[in-house]
């Protein structure tokens, strides 16, 4: 029983070859895209960084630094707008892929709960909406209609920062706290299990039985099958759209995208200064849609590895139940530990701009 | 039935496939992405008529959009101009909010950390549609050393400091025998330190910042 096919090795393998192609062809698109980076001026070169996070690093503050400027050309000829849209893509899509505890925390969420890739892609681009919402509102309020000075921004964006933060931590404690229970089940059921475990299943049995479970999926569901045990069959998309299904995402998408990015709340009061105030809103806007898929990609990579984990306990008997209500119960954890640690300042996520 | 493989390797392999994740968003997240900021820079190293150090002197100008983001909401008496006086309450914002990040200003004597009091003389000047920050940072204690080390840099790399291409820093007042060395984050030296994805991971990045560092050593036999 401790033994497995080598086929299942083989898929791990497969689906790691499968993240480095997703990294190299995202590579590769932008290095053709660098080739001709909206016709701008090349800034001076940054230090010498290397490997794939240093490159992401220089090429998103390269086309950060390429927005002013061409805030700046906008206002003297309109068609530099499409480049200033250009630009912000690129730099959202950039940006995701940095530092930065968005896809953690939607990663997380879509791990520890019963999701479907096609969730966790709604779940990104709802959220990058949000923040991007949030950051035409705080300048559209603050600059715009109450002329605030920079102090006062500066203490809006901090407060701001620290609500969202205190929402990851409670989202994050409530789903320790659910995601804990199944755990603690799946450790409860196990000696029972492991006396089954202990026959010789080598078949590589199909888990596709129809249960027909009348579940209620407006609750955030920790729902451990120990009557059998290593089946955890996800919820139907059908069942996901149904009543109150999509509304338990809207903790995700509030405690990711409440928090406005600062390079967007710069680049909007630069271009409300120009007289430009909507070209910056729908850069603004442009930029949140390249976050979006850089963190959907990297979403649906994190549903395609529970789903390899789940395949791979499913012939584990009693303990692949434990295996998958402990990954689930870790990446709650997680969530909890990326609100705590950004609520004390553990851990530092991208300030906001108070000089 | 083909060669099989240990079931517990292949839940190892998982767990690293976690780990990966994990290393990934919490490893990555103490540093900034990238610079929001960038200032460019002029300092000079204020020397006592005895030849010890007493402070240093900044120029620090900000880039447009930055400068922009700064000057909203400020009531000036006409449009476009800003004054000294009209900047004081600005300048003092600055020099406040700089004190958490210590000045972003790093000094050693021989070696040893010395500390900076509260910034003096300090004002803003509004230049070609940039604002620049001039002020004063006083030593706790004047000190005399064979090798002072002072260094510039947002440990979180918040800000980018771009020393001036001319006259990026001074000695006022040192003895004549001293001799300065600058150096810049991205002159290629053999003694710039390299980013790469190992000391990105491995989770010591908390002074990442330090690989953009701004250099100046002066020695003093």
């Amino acid at each position: 029983m401790r033994l497995m096919p080598a086929r299942l090795a083989q898929g791990i393998t497969i689906a790691f070859a499968a993240l480095a192609a997703v990294v190299l062809f995202d590579a590769a698109v932008h290095a053709v895209m660098a080739q001709n980076p909206f016709g701008g001026p090349r800034p001076p070169a940054e230090p010498q960084v290397g490997g794939i996070i240093g490159w992401i690093l220089a090429k998103q503050s390269e086309f950060y630094r390429e927005m002013s400027a061409t805030i700046r050309a906008t206002k003297s000829d309109g068609s530099a707008v499409w480049t200033l849209l250009g630009i912000s893509f690129a730099y959202g899509i950039f940006h995701a892929a940095g530092p930065g505890h968005g896809k953690a925390v939607i990663s997380s969420y879509l791990v520890a709960n019963e999701e479907t890739a096609r969730r966790g892609i709604v779940l990104s681009f709802a959220s990058a909406l949000l923040q991007a919402l949030v950051a035409v509102a705080i300048v559209a309020v603050f600059a715009w209609l109450l002329s605030s000075t920079a102090k006062t921004m500066c203490s809006a964006e901090k407060a701001i920062e620290i609500v969202s933060y205190g929402l990851i931590a409670a989202f994050g404690a409530r789903l320790v706290w659910t995601k804990g229970g199944g755990f603690m089940r799946a450790l409860q059921a196990r000696p029972g299990m492991a006396m089954a475990a202990a026959h010789h299943h080598d078949h590589g049995h199909d888990h596709d039985h129809d249960h027909h479970h009348d579940h209620d999926h407006s609750h955030d569901h920790g729902h451990v099958h120990d009557e059998h045990c290593g089946h955890s069959h996800g919820p139907t998309p059908d069942q996901l759209a149904g009543p109150g299904g999509w509304r338990r995402g809207l903790g995700t998408i509030f405690a990711v995208g409440m928090r406005p990015c600062s390079g967007a709340i710069l680049v909007l009061v630069f271009s409300l200064a120009q007289g430009l105030f909507l070209a910056g809103i729908a850069a603004t806007f442009v930029m949140g849609l390249g976050t979006a898929i850089t963190v959907a990609t990297i979403a649906v990579i994190a549903v395609s590895a529970k789903g390899l984990a789940r395949q791979l306990s499913a012939g584990r008997e009693g303990s692949g139940t434990l295996i998958m209500r402990g990954i689930e119960f870790g990446a709650a954890g997680l969530v909890l530990l990326f609100g705590i640690g950004l609520l004390f300042g553990y851990l530092a996520a991208e300030r906001a701009t108070c000089l | 039935m083909g060669p099989w493989v240990r079931g517990d390797d292949v839940l190892r392999v998982l767990f690293g496939l976690v780990g990966l994740i994990v290393a990934w968003s919490l490893g990555a997240s103490p540093a900034e992405a990238h610079p929001h900021v960038w200032i460019t820079a002029k300092s000079e190293v204020v020397y006592a008529p005895d030849g010890s150090i007493t402070g240093v002197r900044h120029a620090w100008t900000f880039d447009e959009m930055f400068t922009t983001y700064a000057l909203q909401g400020l009531a000036t008496k006409t449009k476009g101009v800003y004054t000294r006086e009209e900047l004081a309450p600005l300048a003092q914002t600055n020099v406040e909010s700089l004190k958490e990040f210590n000045f972003f200003t790093f000094a050693r004597a021989d070696g040893k950390k010395e500390k900076f009091v509260e910034p003096v003389d300090y004002f803003l000047e509004y230049r070609d549609s940039e604002l620049t920050l001039h002020f004063t940072l006083p030593l706790k204690t004047p000190f005399k050393a064979k090798q002072t080390a002072l260094e510039v840099f947002d440990p979180s790399y918040f800000i980018d400091f771009k020393f001036d291409d001319k006259d990026p820093i001074k000695l006022n007042g040192a003895p004549a025998a001293c001799k300065m060395q600058f150096q810049r984050p991205n002159d290629g030296t053999a003694n710039a330190q390299r980013l790469n994805e190992q000391n990105f991971m491995n989770g010591d990045n908390s002074n990442y910042g330090a690989m953009f560092a701004n250099k100046i050593m002066v020695e003093c036999p």
